[in-house]
């Protein structure tokens, strides 16, 4: 069995899962929702597993590396970082209905990686010869996977926002009935990125560390750097607006879902866009 | 002092004091620099982007200096301003918390009962040396150790579990704070330069970005370097085979380092990093076979860059330039190439091309001589970057006090459990500096435990 063919697999269940999540949502029936986050975690074990496959592929093919050395691999990485961060968050404080928001994001990527791009195994250019790649991609991956369920989360509370008057127990049913109440949501926003900024911190630090290792200069504002600090500045911000009174909340969500922006930006946009030291991840 | 001056300070203090102040700078340099991934910054300045701009253009973004702007007087100032935010708000704050955790609230009484969010109650028999024996040591099991105060014939026990926790933020700012000294030392003691050696020769000094020479102190030279390829065409490895001379003499334990990229050489404080390489100008010598179009034996010939080589049969040649990949120049030829310039006796000097994998190709010019190119011995050259920055530690104890701080103010919590015993009756409290929620789960789970004693 290939690797190739079980992250087909998984492609399909995060997308079962999306529909079981929508169709949870429109009929309020538990035993969808149920059954959204079991697909997701089924796909979850197959991609697992098809990673695992892929990396010992390379080995077989001579150039073994983990398979975090391009976009194709990257992408499919951060899919399985997503879900991973939802399971965590879901397992822990049981709101289901958050898939709706998160699985989608992953289901994004992965077909995006199936069906877009070039998934052939390379060998490792030079300048990531490194042990480096793999604490620098992971902790930054998983810091950027739980601004990705933070960002679910926001959207999530300013569509429930809008919704809730102030006398809320005659609140509309439908769809919205389903969320969490906005305290709830703006807690686990904060929570998602508790877990998302100490590991974006130390993604930059470990690729600080990794650039003074192979080239001498911790810091050169190279524009992935000087994104990566950009996307910490805005969750920074977020972290203190969070005890600051009149920004808690709406502005609050806001400002995390700016943060993902800027995270994708750095993730994709300077690869797209810019050019700097970065250039092997936008092949 | 008069009382404006006063009101004027105190007006400064709690701008800089303030919350909103952080929030603002935060995101003002998240804004500010996104314009130095959008303009390209020195040195990496390609000449058609400034020719793409319009003169009032470069004039105007030169001086607000958006073409070097992390080091522009108004970005260094926003980093000046949230560094002094930060010290101010730790100066206002940290007093107050280091009593919460230096002096702890000893003693429960009833309106400080109140203000707490979790209390619970329990009659429980016996006397009373006996019942705060059995809470001293429920405490102590199931807690932590608690601290005893008697008053009045009243009995206050008071347990915390870590309260250095509350000191997370603080230590996140100290080590901001270390890390832009850390920069600072680096940027005035130390400097990034680089060196190109030619194979087999050495040097003692490098080039800094600034264009100064520094000398090195000691001499590195190249042994070797080599490249290689992977089947796909893409580099695999650049190698250079570097050794350390002190006064001329190869210092033992660096002689022959392999120096890779991803795997630098250091030798008293300064590092080389493999990071570019390329053909030597000089040194190289180059190999031809010449032919008569009328027939008769080929003669080898060999040159050196620059120098008249005798033709047979009279005249000159002279190798003008020459490449490793004349793809580069000639997108339909592949392979190593050379230009030379061929003087007979009757007429001008005539300067043409010969490529190592076409050998049959110059017949097609037509000149009674046919050349072709064997290739060269030609030497390469190493580049390397050298960087000395006595500031990096410094950068590295921020960089882990951070990471060290972040965990201590989101994934650790200062709890606390206070009992009263009076009169039969016990009562305690709880209360946590992070995640109420999930405080409430160990208390409940605590005066479940109590109750069953």
């Amino acid at each position: 069995m290939s690797s190739s063919l079980l992250f087909n697999v998984t492609t399909i269940a995060y997308l079962a899962s999306t529909v079981a999540f929508f169709a949870f949502l429109a009929s309020r029936n538990k035993a969808l929702g149920l059954a959204g986050s079991g697909i997701a975690y089924a796909g979850f074990v197959v991609q697992t597993v098809a990673i695992g496959l892929r990396w010992q592929e390379s080995y077989a093919m001579g150039h073994g590396h983990a398979p975090l050395s391009n976009l194709y691999e990257s992408v499919v990485f951060f899919s399985w970082t997503i879900i991973l961060i939802f399971g965590i968050i879901d397992l822990k404080y049981k709101y289901r209905v958050v898939g709706a928001f998160v699985v989608p994001f992953a289901l994004l990527g992965m077909s995006w990686a199936q069906l877009g791009m070039e998934s052939g195994i390379e060998p490792l250019v030079p300048a990531l010869q490194s042990n480096w790649l793999l604490y620098h991609v992971v902790t930054c991956f998983l810091g950027y996977a739980a601004f990705a369920v933070a960002c679910g989360i926001s959207i999530m509370y300013l569509i429930k926002e809008k919704r809730e008057t102030p006398d809320s127990s005659s609140q509309a049913g439908g769809i919205i009935a389903m969320f969490p109440s906005i305290k709830i949501l703006d807690d686990l926003n904060y929570k998602a990125i508790m877990i998302g900024f100490p590991l974006l911190t130390l993604g930059i630090i470990t690729g600080a560390a990794w650039a003074n290792y192979a080239w001498g200069t911790y810091w050169s504002w190279d524009p992935k750097e000087t994104w990566s600090l950009i996307v910490w500045f805005v969750y920074a911000a977020f972290l203190h607006a969070r005890i600051t009174r009149g920004w808690v909340g709406r502005r609050a969500a806001i400002l995390s879902i700016v943060g993902f922006a800027a995270t994708i930006f750095c993730y994709l946009g300077v690869n797209l866009f810019l050019s700097g030291l970065h250039s092997y991840g936008g092949r | 002092m008069t009382t404006k001056e006063r009101g004027f300070l105190q007006a400064l203090w709690d701008f800089f004091c303030s919350l909103k102040l952080s929030i603002s700078l935060l995101i003002l340099l998240a804004l500010t620099s996104i314009i130095g991934t959008v303009i390209p910054q020195v040195p990496n300045i390609p000449e058609e982007y400034i020719q793409s701009l319009s003169q009032t253009k470069v004039q105007l973004y030169d001086k607000i200096g958006f073409f070097d702007m992390y080091h522009s007087w108004w970005f260094i100032l926003l980093l000046y301003l949230l560094t002094v935010n930060l010290i101010a708000c730790s100066i206002k704050r940290l007093p107050r918390v280091w009593k919460i955790v230096s002096e702890p609230t000893l003693v429960m009484d009833e309106s400080f009962e109140k203000s707490l969010s979790l209390t619970h109650e329990i009659k429980l028999k016996g006397d009373g040396a006996n019942v705060k024996e059995k809470m001293v040591s429920f405490l102590t099991s199931e807690f932590a150790k608690p601290v005893i105060t008697e008053v009045d014939g009243t009995c206050h026990l008071f347990a915390q579990k870590t309260p250095y926790s509350r000191l997370g933020v603080y230590v996140v700012h100290l080590s901001i704070i270390i890390i832009f000294i850390g920069a600072i030392i680096g940027s005035y003691f130390g400097y990034k330069g680089f060196v190109t050696i030619v194979e087999g020769q050495s040097v003692d000094s490098l080039t800094s970005r600034s264009g100064k020479t520094i000398p090195l102190g000691f001499a590195l030279k190249c042994e070797k370097f080599t490249v290689s390829f992977y089947d796909t065409g893409a580099p695999k490895e650049f190698k250079s085979i570097l050794t350390v001379l002190e006064n001329g003499q190869p210092v033992p334990g660096y002689i022959n380092i392999p120096t890779i990229v991803n795997s630098p050489l250091t030798y008293k404080g300064i590092t080389f990093y493999q990071s570019s390489y390329g053909s030597a100008s000089e040194g190289g010598t180059f190999h031809f076979t010449v032919r008569s179009r009328k027939g008769g034996a080929p003669v080898k010939l060999t040159a050196r860059q620059g120098d008249k080589v005798q033709l047979p049969g009279g005249g000159t040649m002279q190798v003008l330039e020459s490449t490793d990949e004349v793809r580069n120049f000639l997108p339909q030829f592949s392979g190593p190439a050379a230009r030379i310039e061929v003087t007979t006796g009757s007429g001008a000097p005539q300067a043409f091309i010969v490529m190592r994998n076409y050998p049959e190709l110059d017949e097609q010019r037509g000149g009674d001589l046919i050349f072709s190119y064997d290739g060269s011995d030609q030497k390469f050259y190493t580049g390397l970057q050298v960087a000395r920055d006595p500031g990096v530690w410094v950068v590295w104890l921020g960089c882990a006090l951070m990471v060290g701080g972040i965990c201590m103010a989101f994934f650790m919590s200062h709890k606390r459990i206070w009992i009263r015993i009076a009169n039969g009756r016990v009562v305690m409290g709880g209360s946590a500096s992070k995640n109420p929620a999930g405080f409430q789960l160990q208390f409940d789970a605590l005066v479940d435990k109590l109750s069953k004693l």
